[in-house]
């Protein structure tokens, strides 16, 4: 489906949805000067001719294709991402990370996530979470679980935002290994 | 991290959810939009069962709907839109004459429109007891009037803020979003008169 451009994003495109509004006004009430239910035709014509104006104006930062993350950790660290899918058993991180993040994305399905009953989700992805951070836990090293948005790559890109890795590590199927490496400039690689 | 591992353990409601996938401002707007259209829906809903599944005439005699006033007080309020961009257009171009001018215009106009109302309803000749068709009438009237003071609220501590000088060619967010949302007040208008008082 076509993204709809919200026509209220700004003051100016407010007012020229305002003016689009009038045009449609003044075609309805000439339609309605005639008869009653010419008038109702040409307001249900006008409604679906704005949805399809707003539907062939471009949404702004649609086309653009998504900024790659580039993050910059200090020398002397080198921290680590690992993207696991729920119900991950193990991983395994380089010996030289001193920082890992592990996100597990709350996989819901589309019924799930539109009525956002993703509860029974995320708790899953919180014991994978939890299972791993234990797991990879050693001296000297900060590791921490993090449940994340229910697309992997996304989980990704947003952890990355706030976390900035040197590499990713990920446990799930080669096409998101391909995605995440279109968002990001660090290594990615499959565990 | 041990500690981090231990609050996952515990039992806490679940984390609230946030991602990139659209941004708070945006979804906000989106939720703000949903909820009018609701609001409003429900409005035009009953109007619907009242108007054309029940049949009920429209207006119902002996009543008669006030269609001049509405229309030149529909005219007032789409002059109060010009204006409001004007005022907008005005600020982004340092012109602060033309902001006070246009924002004080827009809050009177938006004052003689909910003051005609008023007179309006004074005048009308039925009260909202008076069957379907008043109740209906008053209602989608008195939303959108509820919807104009508080437009008008906003408005008027724009006015006050731009009196006082707190916008300029680089800060004006205040009279962006008050503007939007006097914009939406309009559109709602339109739609409000076309089905209450044209069709």
């Amino acid at each position: 489906m076509r993204p709809l451009r919200n026509p209220l994003r700004s003051e100016a495109e407010s007012f020229r949805f305002l003016l689009a509004v009038i045009v449609a006004a003044l075609v309805i009430v000439g339609a309605a000067y005639l008869n009653t239910w010419l008038g109702v035709a040409a307001a249900l014509l006008a409604v679906a001719g704005l949805v399809w104006w707003l539907m062939q104006e471009p949404v702004p930062g649609a086309a653009e294709p998504p900024r790659k993350v580039d993050p910059s950790t200090p020398a002397g660290q080198h921290k680590v991402l690992v993207v696991a899918l729920p119900g991950t058993a193990s991983v395994t991180v380089p010996e030289r990370a001193t920082e890992v993040v592990v996100v597990v994305p709350a996989l819901a399905s589309k019924l799930e996530a539109a009525t956002g009953a993703v509860d029974d989700r995320r708790a899953d992805a919180e014991q994978t979470a939890l299972a791993l951070t234990r797991r990879l836990s050693r001296p000297g090293v900060g590791v921490r679980g993090e449940v994340g948005a229910d697309d992997p790559v996304l989980a990704a890109e947003d952890t990355m935002r706030l976390f900035g890795a040197d590499e990713i590590l990920v446990a799930a199927g080669d096409d998101v290994v391909e995605q995440i490496r279109g968002r990001v400039t660090v290594p990615v690689s499959r565990v | 991290m041990a500690a981090h591992a231990e609050h996952l353990e515990h039992e806490h409601p679940p984390e609230p959810y946030y991602s990139s996938r659209i941004a708070p401002s945006v979804l906000g707007m989106f939720l703000f939009i949903a909820s009018e259209i609701m609001l409003f829906g429900a409005f035009f809903t009953a109007y619907f069962f009242v108007r054309v599944v029940n049949g009920t005439p429209w207006p119902t005699p002996p009543f008669h709907l006030p269609i001049f006033v509405a229309f030149v007080n529909t005219c007032i309020l789409v002059t109060s839109s010009f204006t409001m961009h004007w005022a907008l257009q005005s600020v982004k171009r340092n012109n602060p004459f033309g902001l006070r001018a246009g924002l004080l215009l827009t809050f009177l106009m938006g004052l003689t429109f909910l003051i005609t109302q008023g007179r309006e309803y004074s005048r009308v000749g039925f009260a909202p007891k008076d069957g379907a068709f008043a109740t209906i009438f008053y209602c989608l009237t008195g939303l959108h009037g509820a919807h104009v003071f508080v437009g008008l609220s906003i408005l008027l501590f724009m006015t006050i803020r731009a009196f006082r000088g707190h916008f300029d060619a680089e800060h004006h967010h205040g009279v962006e979003i008050g503007g939007i949302y006097w914009h939406f007040v309009d559109v709602m208008w339109i739609v409000v008169y076309l089905t209450v008082y044209i069709l």
